[in-house]
């Protein structure tokens, strides 16, 4: 369920790194307990972002929640697609539902953040 | 159930209603002449008058109404809305009235309001009142400016505003708008303020503490002596929001509870209709040492007649136009003078029998969160349910099919899958049982048939709605199909 | 009088189910030191006929529906068709709550569609939002939005706009780091431009003009947004009058960001100041912006057409602190009458209203214009108010004719001093020629 190669927040944000290339979105979890996504708000191109600063939000029917930066960076590119079809957020979390693409200013902001199996672990603590 | 359709999808060329009397002085031909002037209203409705009445008829009858049945809505006091006072609303003396006619020609407008500040604040046991925030937000808003300027005129108007967990939405809104930031304060088990997280946050940054008493769960905060004085120990204002007024009026006063500035609802205590989403009214109430700030106009008394008074070198200015929302000023003192002392009183002590009429009645049924004795209004939450995959939103929507509006479910936050019910002094008990009934047979139809309330309700107009692809796609107006 | 509809048996009956013995008992929960304990120093109850006799006296104390008026300011008397009292009179219009729950709400949910609709046809926005307080408020929160919007902290306002909704805009920006900077007004009684011109700058985040304007006067629409438009600031315009919009271009043809307004013309009596109805609309790309509640159209589960309250999420109730207004309760009832109003006018009752107010205004300020000792000021064109000026006081003049069973105009020197010895006058499509004649000749008596 949740890709091995991700790195992962206590707020359920995900973030593939690619060389210094960070690809963020939401998680499964996440997505699951928003419900149905009606609107994802983008920040600029070229903002810069440091560790759990607001990248946006997301919005449900009757709810928002924000969405923090897992690392820093420069945000490079915004995920267009969810303009208007805020629902691929839900259909494909860890995919096609990817919000922000970041220039990593710092590789050691990694360090702070969960692998996959820990993950899956701290959401099991909190179903219970 | 046939669907009615827009105006837009019956409207044609050659139908009109209504006619002006013909031109009566010379017509000038140019009279548009060098005006940026519209060719026409594309698409602008044109119908017959037939047509309007049996449009408007029919969508009226897709309406639930208190007039119909029991709107259970917990903070919204439903109450029967009396038809007196529709009818001395509309005199023409108070109808046809300009709100910039000199005084000589409306005093009887200036009494009326006088008489309403000067009720209110008996009820309230406050020294001063304005009738002129629209609604209770507005008058929140009002009520925060007021604090707001008296501590600017001390040095510092601080930076924060303290609001328990459990408050309604527009309390943290209008602080904010007031330039304020939030801080949430903790609640108890039983939902009323943590005096400990409140004496740990309160300090001198801190401008006012936000409370509903008795609060959003029905429960009275028995240390609202100590909570003031908290407050007031640090120089901060305690603001009352007055929407649960009704579980008071005659047994207590918000003033003598130390409170020093409160607005109050008259959509909601005071009887007047709700309309299908407003106009209300939220007058603000304030101690003498806010009453210099208040909004201008203020109406007096001066050797025998009433006077507008504009000069107010401490007034935080207008929130609106002119005084108020009149009319609905007008309703809620209709509904006071005919109440009088003890008619005011008895609404508070049924309004607090019937909710604990129904909370006995349900609480082997639903899950009440809080023990803590209750007084308008109750809080269940679908905790029970939630065994059976049932949520709150599913017993809302099954209530319809028993005929009666759903209970309040946003809030308070504190109470997840939340049921705040209050039915007022108004309803019978025949209507009291008759939901007591419904939401019994919803509890066993959870266990045994859930998938009734999951496709609920069934004998509406509309049955569920997409709300997802409206939020997603919003078609916020009707377009002619190309 | 009593609304409470428990017998003596019921509420035994209740108090034995709740296991107490008395409603005192109920209010166990109330501290000693914080119960009334003597009943509320108000008027002893009065039963209905009572309650009528008192009211009427109250409104018989008011002399104004007496007097021939030619008040206007915000505020107009125009015809309202018997159907708008009839039906919006209903149970099921006066008593419904807000439509949170769309099932049993739809007759309230399609008529704000509606509602919305006809302020975008009127308007020429795209979309609008279910009413605002008054056009005071709304242009305050027109303001808020512009400045979220844009961020910048200068918004340039004409003097010839309402002077209520500039003080109501200065009330509710006090605290949020934005400032209004006045912009004169020309001898022709519009916005003076050039004036305009040299306040507008990069930090101006919009300028919100009125039209027609205080004084009556047709803004110029077209040269105002180019101005605002040339500086990357919002165009707001905002309309007192919203009959004008009958007749007149619609603002979202000159490039308007935001139109709001003042909407009691449409079936609302003066009812001495409220309650009224703010409107607002504003291009698409800031819908997310707009405050206050929205109705929209989708399906149900069977497929069927149906409304709802949406984008809730701007709202209070949700975002809490950082909603795009606190404003829960709206004007809902007051939309519901300007909808009938509207649709009962239609297309060509309301031009053909708002041109009669054009010809019974020109003919007025024609012939009290020709009066010795009367001026006419401000050369622009109007819509139905213009402003005249005395040889004597304006007091004098209005007390003159108070005896002769008229108001006259609003006296204007409190309010702009540069204008002492002038008054707004305002002509409806309600006046009679005989009305404004009558006028004419007490005036030229008033000032023989």
């Amino acid at each position: 369920m949740y890709p091995d190669n991700f790195y992962y927040t206590k707020d359920h944000e995900w973030v593939e790194v690619k060389g210094y290339m960070a690809t963020v979105g939401i998680t499964d979890y996440a997505q699951n307990h928003l419900g149905d996504v009606v609107y994802v708000e983008l920040p600029a191109i070229g903002k810069q972002l440091e560790v759990h600063q607001t990248i946006g939000t997301i919005e449900s029917v009757k709810a928002v929640s924000e969405v923090f930066s897992p690392v820093s960076g420069e945000v490079i590119e915004t995920n267009g697609e969810l303009n208007n079809s805020p629902e691929i957020v839900n259909q494909d979390p860890h995919g096609k539902g990817w919000i922000i693409r970041l220039k990593m200013k710092n590789k050691d902001d990694l360090t702070a953040l969960m692998n996959a199996v820990d993950y899956e672990k701290y959401i099991e603590g909190l179903e219970g | 159930m046939i669907r009615e359709p827009l105006i837009f999808e019956i409207s044609d060329k050659g139908k009109r209603a209504f006619s002006c009397p013909k031109l009566d002085v010379p017509e000038k031909k140019d009279i548009l002449k060098g005006l940026p002037v519209r060719a026409g209203i594309p698409d602008f409705p044109r119908v017959s008058e037939v047509e309007i009445v049996r449009h408007f008829t029919r969508l009226s009858q897709q309406n639930y109404c208190v007039d119909i049945g029991f709107y259970p809505l917990g903070s919204c006091t439903m109450k029967y809305n009396p038809k007196i006072n529709e009818k001395v609303a509309a005199l023409p003396g108070f109808l046809l009235s300009h709100p910039l006619a000199t005084e000589d020609l409306v005093q009887g407008n200036l009494e009326v309001i006088k008489l309403l500040e000067d009720y209110l604040c008996e009820i309230a046991g406050m020294d001063a009142f304005t009738l002129q925030p629209a609604a209770g937000a507005q008058g929140e808003l009002a009520g925060m400016m007021l604090i707001r300027a008296c501590l600017e005129e001390m040095g510092n108007p601080r930076k924060f505003v303290l609001i328990p967990d459990s408050a309604h939405g527009t309390n943290p809104s209008s602080a904010h708008l007031c330039g304020y930031a939030v801080e949430e304060t903790k609640s108890n088990e039983d939902g009323t303020v943590d005096l400990e997280d409140l004496t740990k946050r309160m300090n001198e940054d801190v401008a006012a503490l936000m409370l509903t008493n008795p609060n959003t769960l029905g429960v009275f905060e028995y240390d609202i002596k100590k909570i003031a004085r908290i407050v007031h120990a640090k120089g901060g204002f305690l603001y009352m929001d007055g929407a649960n007024m009704n579980a008071l009026t005659g047994r207590c006063r918000p003033g003598d509870m130390e409170v020093d500035v409160i607005h109050l609802n008259l959509h909601k205590t005071f009887s007047t209709p709700h309309g299908g989403g407003g106009p209300g009214s939220g007058p603000v109430g304030v101690k003498k040492a806010l009453e210099p700030y208040l909004p201008i106009p203020r109406v007096e008394k001066k050797g025998g007649a009433y006077a507008l008074n504009f000069n107010r070198p401490k007034t935080i200015g207008r929130v609106r136009g002119f005084y108020g929302n009149y009319l609905v000023v007008v309703k809620a003192l209709a509904y006071i003078l005919s109440l009088g002392p003890e008619g005011l009183k008895e609404i508070a002590e049924i309004a607090v029998l019937n909710a604990n009429y129904i909370r006995k009645s349900l609480e082997k049924e639903y899950d009440l969160k809080y023990t803590t004795p209750t007084l308008h209004e109750c809080v269940f939450s679908d905790k029970l349910q939630k065994e059976f995959g049932v949520s709150n939103l599913d017993i809302a929507k099954r209530l319809i099919d028993y005929g009666v509006h759903p209970p309040t479910m946003s809030f308070p936050l504190i109470v997840h899958g939340a049921l705040m019910i209050e039915p007022t002094e108004t309803e019978s008990k025949r209507d009291l049982d008759g939901f007591i009934e419904a939401m019994k047979k919803i509890a066993q139809e959870t266990r045994e048939n859930p998938g009734v309330l999951k496709s609920a309700p069934h004998f509406s107009p509309v049955r569920r709605l997409d709300e997802t692809t409206a939020a997603r796609h919003p078609a916020v107006k009707w377009e002619r199909e190309r | 009088m009593s609304y409470i509809s428990l017998s003596d048996k019921d509420k035994k009956e209740m108090l034995e189910k709740i296991g107490v013995s008395s409603l005192d008992e109920l209010y166990g929960c109330l501290p000693d030191d914080v119960r009334l304990r003597r009943p509320l120093r108000l008027p002893p109850a009065l039963t209905e006929p009572e309650l009528l006799r008192r009211f009427e006296e109250l409104a018989a104390a008011n002399a104004y529906p007496d007097y021939l008026s030619f008040l206007g300011a915000g505020v107009y008397r125009h015809f309202i068709p018997s159907v708008v009292d009839y039906l919006s009179s209903r149970g099921e219009f006066i008593t419904p709550y807000t439509p949170y729950q769309p099932e049993v709400s739809q007759g309230t949910l399609q008529i704000i569609f509606e509602y919305q609709t006809l302020i975008c046809q009127l308007t020429g926005m795209d979309v609008s939002n279910a009413s605002l307080y008054d056009g005071a408020s709304a242009a305050a929160e027109a303001v808020l939005m512009a400045s979220r919007l844009n961020g910048k902290p200068k918004i340039l306002v004409s003097r010839s706009l309402h002077p209520q909704y500039r003080e109501t805009i200065r009330t509710y920006i006090k605290n949020l780091g934005v400032r209004i900077e006045e912009v004169g007004y020309s001898a022709g009684g519009g916005i003076d431009l050039d004036d305009l011109g040299r306040k507008l700058d990069k930090e101006t985040g919009a300028v919100l003009v009125q039209s027609p304007n205080f004084f009556g006067v047709v803004e110029d629409l077209g040269r105002i947004g180019e101005f605002a438009h040339s500086h990357q600031a919002l165009f707001i315009v905002t309309v007192a009058e919203a009959i004008s919009l009958g007749v007149l271009e619609a603002p979202g043809k000159f490039g308007a960001d935001i139109v709001c307004g003042e909407a009691q013309s449409f079936g609302l009596a003066p009812s001495f100041g409220g309650p009224y109805l703010g409107f607002m609309g504003s291009k698409k790309e800031h819908l997310r912006q707009l405050p206050g509640r929205i109705t929209g159209q989708t399906t149900d589960i069977d497929g069927r057409r149906g409304f709802v309250l949406t984008l809730s999420t701007r709202e209070q109730h949700i975002r809490r602190e950082k909603a795009t207004s606190n404003i829960c309760t709206n004007q809902a009832w007051c939309a519901l009458r300007a909808t009938i109003f509207l649709e009962t006018l239609g297309h060509d009752g309301l031009r053909e209203m708002a041109v009669q107010n054009m010809q019974k205004s020109d003919y007025a300020a024609d012939i009290l214009g020709r009066i010795k000792g009367v001026k006419k000021i401000f050369g622009g064109r109007f819509f139905n108010e213009f402003v005249l000026e005395f040889s004597e006081d304006v007091q004098e003049i209005n007390d003159f004719l108070k005896e002769k069973g008229m108001v006259g105009g609003l006296n204007l020197g409190r309010l702009y001093p540069e204008l002492r010895s002038a008054a707004l006058f305002c002509v409806t499509e309600a006046h009679t020629k005989e009305d404004i004649d009558r006028l004419a000749g007490h005036l030229e008596e008033a000032l023989r």
